[in-house]
């Protein structure tokens, strides 16, 4: 059984026919080709493969792409605009919130969707909302920073 | 040499291909024709194979093939080799696929290639292998027993090797003359690794040209090459291509040659298409090497002033069914030769029994013997000093080797070349406010509160030399690093090296290295890693090796390439060679400042070749092989503070001060990080992980849902701070820092949680602390 | 990580949906989908057909209904953490969502499928139970009203009938005199709850005139602490009667047991958690 999906990307809409099986992650990943999505377990706990559905941080991979049909989605690969970085991407690189870049796509969307909610979290705040992201190279502090810089950084430009 | 980026926390020059989305990882790539590899496993510990059915999985739409291992080794693919022997060590072959017996949960047994991934895993399902089950071993003591299952026919009582190390007589003699002595019997828990990236690797062969490429999760894709061409599928060295990419953290279980990869390589042959396998998170927690998991008996001596006379340690360290690649130095020369720590120990003593048992082979992870070693050192001086009604930090310092005794032979082999203990205590004690933090323990303590304090005093004994001395310890490797540095005629500078990132931040901190010896801006700098198709050689990324050996050989070809480089510029400058000074970027004559060549004029000049010296060979590109004195050997103190709910037995970590001591710092922002990250996975062991095998010897913590990793939530921010005591023997002076959070964090964790629970009266309680093991101890200690 | 083929089917109405179920009896009904796909991706789940319901717009809502809140089954636990509605009629609500999973988790999951999948260590079971909710079933057979107490039957098995689909959960307007709780103590890997136990007091000068609590991850199913809340009508909820009613309130036997947790760990911490829960709903009952 292959199913027609309709579903628009970092702004391009994709029209394919797709097994419903299929995850959303691997949908971005293979049939589409942008790979800056991740798959880390198989659990739905690690977050690697966060993306922005309709603006919600989802995890891609507990999502069919039957249920994305019509929805608009967000990668990392959408994130930054006409070549300016999101203060996320930013912050991440500032404050070295990063080391071997495996989780940072979904650890940058999943505190996207933190900012949207809460413009000026505190620590706790932060490492709360990001219980759903692992990363095993930072010990999250400098994630934590990261994110911080991205709140101030948005603060001032709204 | 003015310096302009050692030692500036320069941001990561590779980020911005990471936080757009724009990184390489294996399992991002694809070829025309790709097709995919699904592993079927045992589900069995210990069984013996009786047949193996393909049919219904070949007939299911979409498959191409179905080998077995007896496929593989029919067509003469050897056993998978291990690189370090020890004197009389039993080595049972260890085929990629099981031929006539499965020895753990997991190995793989057939593996189904199919058009995609979906596919590959439904036709997984349906081979039919008939197992006949046997008893099955999983705990390291208990294969040691009389009577318990065999793994290997070549080991009827599980022993793979007994190995020791230091003087037992003496060792005995200091303990039967002590005024005091302690004993604890700790386990040093296995873990999982869990790098966030799974294990991945991707074949291709080339028919017309008889060669094959390799994409593969690799921490040393150049020891991959060898010991798959060379070892195991028989392939000349120079027809393989290994290319590890960007690799999505490796945390040592990178850097073994595994069966996957191995199956693909020679499936792609078979098949005549590029095949990928990317495990899925289950089958890493089967596949990955762990780590750890020893059982130990250690003891401690001391005199009348609490001084240390001796100490004695005994360990059985499980090995897993196979050996892993570098398995057998692991609990041994990375072990047993860290006894000494920080301390001055006239004598030590200490016994391991490398133990086969129906488990995921054991190997490398972060920290690799020397973790294990701290905490048998650290949590024995905590003991000794709560047995003498000491503080444990000045029973610490008194125990100290002196600055002025570097270097410092150990009496377990190492040559410590230096360190200054003290200084990192008195910053770290400072840093946390130790004796207010003292007396708020008591008030707290009087309101029913348990916070405790837990240090941890490690030293740590990194980069991995010298070749020779390696090599006589049972090394099949030699342990130096490569450096190719290409300079080009614009001046513009491309590194090979043979060190490799996954995380660590080499393209930055190299190119600082680079753009301060030849005075150039850091952007005409690239660092290539990861290709044996681009790298001449290398040793790779593992046990913080890749600045101090890495680094220096970088530093030895720039050496080359200025030394020729000036003859060169003397030449244009018409002077004599010697009266060339080279100063940020420019050739000049002595006391003659503005009379000078650039290092781009030189460059372009080099390989012009018109106006040049006579008989020099033009070009400018040199090539080195660094090939360290010694270890170096980083040190530092940890504190931890935690506040345990002596109701639930839930542990909250309130503060953590790390003072370490790498020796020079190339990026102040990368060598920070790394420590945050190696704290987090030492308070992982201390609290949160360890794999769980049951008595049929299944692995119950086989998913994300079983096994904790740290979350953000689970960790407090860090209060990082150092000190700086040069490592004299490499010439960039620096030590290595990959792994000291990892080695030092566990047992400040739990000294602090022994600490919090004092009043109780509990002294030890075996990690991970989970919050039930606390509420235990603390309700047998109060029914007692 | 890779789930079985299967039959799809989306539904855009509930009637459409009954429909769908009646034409194909295996299927299974895909909400929010993070309670099923995880196990599909196990293939410990394997279903030959889903009927997606997750854009049947009359599934969706939080509404008031006289002294009742009506949650619709489509709701998501992000919904529930955030409503402002909730915050005023039913507070435990939010509070016991803001616990489930975590945050990419919570914008999927719904209240309807976490309830119709009965995980004996969600959430939501505990509050339901305290709570005194009802879940409103649609099926061939029309609609009817199942009672929380017989709705969580075991081991991911509630009172639903095949065919049937939960539309809708309605919940008490929590009024003045009432204080509410919810204590999780959380599995570290999964983050399910080895215990969870969320609580419900009417309080009237200063005498608790009702308790309800509900205990979820400690058994196969959910399940209310009734001899404590009876222990506790007519009493004053201060620290030394809490404490006294909550001890060994649980036996460990029949609780599970697992590598982090054992049944004597868990009933232990029924009554550490039961007694925290009972306070602070005490506190903020006045």
């Amino acid at each position: 059984m292959k199913v027609p999906v309709t579903v628009t990307v970092n702004g391009q809409v994709y029209q394919r026919e797709v097994e419903p099986r299929l995850l959303l992650v691997h949908f971005i990943r293979e049939v589409l080709g942008l790979t800056g999505t991740h798959v880390g377990c198989d659990t739905s706990q690690c977050g690697a493969c966060v993306v922005l559905m309709d603006g919600k941080a989802v995890k891609s991979c507990t999502v069919f792409a039957v249920q994305a049909d019509g929805a608009q989605i967000t990668t990392i690969e959408g994130l930054a605009r006409n070549g300016q970085l999101h203060p996320l991407q930013e912050g991440f690189w500032e404050m070295h919130g990063l080391q071997c870049g495996f989780c940072t796509p979904g650890m940058i969307l999943a505190a996207y969707d933190l900012l949207q909610r809460n413009p000026n979290p505190t620590d706790e705040e932060i490492r709360h909302a990001l219980e759903g992201n692992y990363c095993r190279c930072t010990g999250y502090h400098n994630i934590v920073r990261a994110v911080r810089y991205a709140a101030e950084k948005l603060r001032v430009q709204a | 040499m003015a310096t302009r980026y050692f030692g500036v926390a320069m941001k990561r020059r590779e980020d911005p291909r990471f936080i757009t989305g724009r990184g390489t990882y294996v399992d991002d790539l694809a070829l025309p024709g790709l097709v995919y590899a699904a592993m079927v496993r045992s589900p069995h510990a210990h069984a013996r194979i009786k047949a193996i059915h393909k049919e219904k999985a070949l007939q299911h739409p979409g498959v191409i093939a179905v080998f077995t291992g007896k496929d593989m080794v029919d067509s003469g693919v050897k056993s998978l080799p291990c690189g370090w022997l020890l004197p009389g060590m039993k080595l049972p072959p260890h085929y990629p696929m099981a031929v006539d017996k499965v020895r753990h949960v997991g190995e793989i047994v057939a593996v189904v290639i199919a058009q995609d991934r979906y596919t590959a895993e439904d036709a997984a399902e349906l081979v039919e292998v008939e197992y006949e089950p046997l008893p099955a071993v999983a705990d390291g003591a208990k294969a040691l027993q009389p009577g318990a299952p065999a793994v290997h026919d070549e080991a009827p009582d599980n022993v793979c090797f007994r190995w020791s190390i230091g003087d037992r007589e003496k060792t005995d003699e200091a303990f039967r003359r002590a005024h005091r002595t302690v004993k604890v019997e700790l386990v040093n828990q296995r873990l999982i690794p869990n790098a966030i990236e799974p294990r991945a690797a991707m074949a291709q062969y080339n028919p017309a040209t008889d060669e094959y490429t390799l994409w593969v999760t690799s921490q040393n894709p150049h020891v991959h090459r060898l010991l798959l061409a060379a070892f195991v599928l028989g392939i000349p060295e120079h027809k393989l291509r290994v290319i590890s990419p960007d690799v999505g953290g490796g945390f040592g279980s990178k850097i073994f040659v595994y069966p996957e990869e191995t199956i693909v390589t020679w499936a792609t042959k078979q098949v005549g298409r590029p095949v990928k396998w990317t495990a899925r998170r289950r089958e890493s927690f089967v596949s990955d090497a762990h780590g750890r998991d020893h059982i130990t008996e250690a003891e401690l001596a001391v005199d009348e002033k609490g001084k240390i006379l001796g100490m004695r340690v005994k360990t059985i360290a499980n090995l897993g069914a196979y050996l892993s690649t570098f398995a057998p130095a692991i609990p041994t020369y990375l072990y047993g030769t860290l006894l000494s720590g920080q301390y001055e120990i006239p004598t030590i003593y200490c016994e391991v029994t490398g133990v086969f048992t129906h488990t995921t082979p054991v190997d490398a992870y972060r920290g690799a013997g020397r973790p294990e070693a701290t905490y048998v050192v650290e949590r024995l001086m905590d003991v000794m000093a709560r047995e003498l009604g000491e503080d444990p930090a000045e029973f610490r310092r008194k125990n100290f080797i002196p600055p002025d005794k570097f270097p410092y032979q150990t009496p377990v082999a190492l040559q410590y070349d230096s360190g200054n203990y003290e200084g990192a205590l008195n910053k770290a004690l400072e840093v946390i406010r130790y004796k207010e933090l003292r007396q708020q323990q008591e008030e707290l303590r009087k309101q029913g509160r348990y916070i405790g304090i837990g240090f941890s005093c490690y030293i740590e004994a990194c980069g991995i030399a010298p070749s020779q001395v390696v090599g006589s310890l049972g090394a099949q490797a030699g342990l130096w690093e490569s450096a190719l540095v290409r300079v080009h005629p614009t001046g513009k500078v491309t590194v090979y090296t043979g060190s490799h990132t996954h995380g660590q931040g080499h393209e930055t901190a190299f190119a600082q290295i680079v753009a301060d010896e030849l005075g150039i801006p850091i952007e005409d700098v690239e660092i290539i890693h990861g290709d044996t198709g681009s790298v001449p050689f290398g040793m790779g990324t593992y046990g913080s090796r890749s600045a101090p050996v890495g680094g220096s050989a970088i530093v030895l070809s720039l050496q080359k390439i200025k030394e020729k480089a000036r003859k060169i510029a003397a030449h244009l400058l018409e002077a004599a060679e010697e009266d060339v000074v080279f100063e940020d970027g420019k050739f000049y004559v002595k006391g003659v400042p503005d009379r000078f060549k650039t290092f781009q004029e030189v460059a372009l000049q080099a390989y012009l070749a018109h106006n040049y010296p006579p008989g020099l060979e033009p070009g400018l590109e040199a090539s080195s092989f660094y090939d360290p004195k010694n270890f170096t050997f980083p040190f530092g103190t940890h504190i931890a503070v935690v506040d345990v709910d002596p109701e639930t037995g839930k542990v909250k970590i309130l503060r953590y001060v790390a003072v370490d001591d790498a020796g020079r710092i190339i990026n102040p922002l990368i060598a920070e990080g790394q420590v945050h990250g190696g704290i987090a996975q030492g308070i992982g062991q201390a609290l949160l992980e360890g794999a769980v095998y049951d008595e049929n010897a299944q692995l119950l913590s086989a998913s994300l849902l079983d096994y904790a990793l740290p979350r953000a939530d689970d960790l407090p921010s860090f209060e990082i701070d150092h000190t700086v005591t040069p490592c004299p023997h490499n010439p960039l002076g620096v030590k290595g820092i990959g792994e000291t959070g990892t080695i030092a964090a566990t047992a400040a964790v739990v000294n602090a949680v022994m600490d919090a629970l004092t009043p109780f009266g509990i002294r030890h309680i075996d990690m991970p602390l989970t919050p039930e093991k606390i509420w235990r101890a603390i309700r047998e200690a109060r029914a007692a | 990580m890779y789930p079985a083929s299967f039959n799809y089917y989306r539904a855009m109405t509930l009637q459409e949906a009954l429909n769908l179920l009646r034409q194909h009896p295996e299927a299974k009904v895909l909400a929010g989908g993070h309670s099923l796909i995880p196990l599909m991706k196990l293939r410990l789940a394997n279903p030959p057909a889903l009927v997606d319901i997750g854009r049947i717009a009359e599934l969706k809502g939080i509404r008031r209904a006289d002294g009742t809140v009506v949650i619709g089954a489509l709701t998501t636990h992000r919904e529930v953490e955030f409503s402002e509605e909730l915050k005023q009629w039913c507070p435990l609500l939010p509070e016991v969502a803001a616990h489930i999973g975590d945050p990419p988790v919570r914008n999927m999951g719904t209240i309807g499928g976490s309830l119709a999948h009965a995980d004996p260590a969600a959430d939501y079971p505990a509050a339901m139970l305290a709570l005194g909710a009802t879940m409103k079933a649609v099926g061939p057979g029309g609609e009817r009203m199942i009672a929380a107490d017989e709705f969580f039957l075991g081991m991911l098995t509630t009172a639903l009938q095949p065919g049937e689909i939960l539309t809708e959960v309605h919940v008490p307007v929590l009024g003045k005199g009432t204080g509410w709780a919810y204590e999780k103590f959380p599995h570290p890997a999964s983050r399910y709850a080895v215990v969870g136990v969320a609580v419900v007091v009417r309080v009237e000068n200063g005498i608790c005139r009702e308790a309800r609590i509900g205990i979820t991850g400690a058994a196969p199913r959910a399940f209310r602490a009734t001899n404590v809340e009876q222990a506790l009508a007519g009493k004053r909820l201060d620290e030394a009667t809490v404490r006294a009613a909550t001890e060994n309130m649980v036996s460990p036997e029949g609780l599970l047991s697992d590598p982090f947790a054992s049944a004597a760990y868990r009933a232990h911490l029924c009554a550490v958690l039961t007694r925290r829960a009972l306070l602070r709903a005490a506190e903020r009952a006045g």
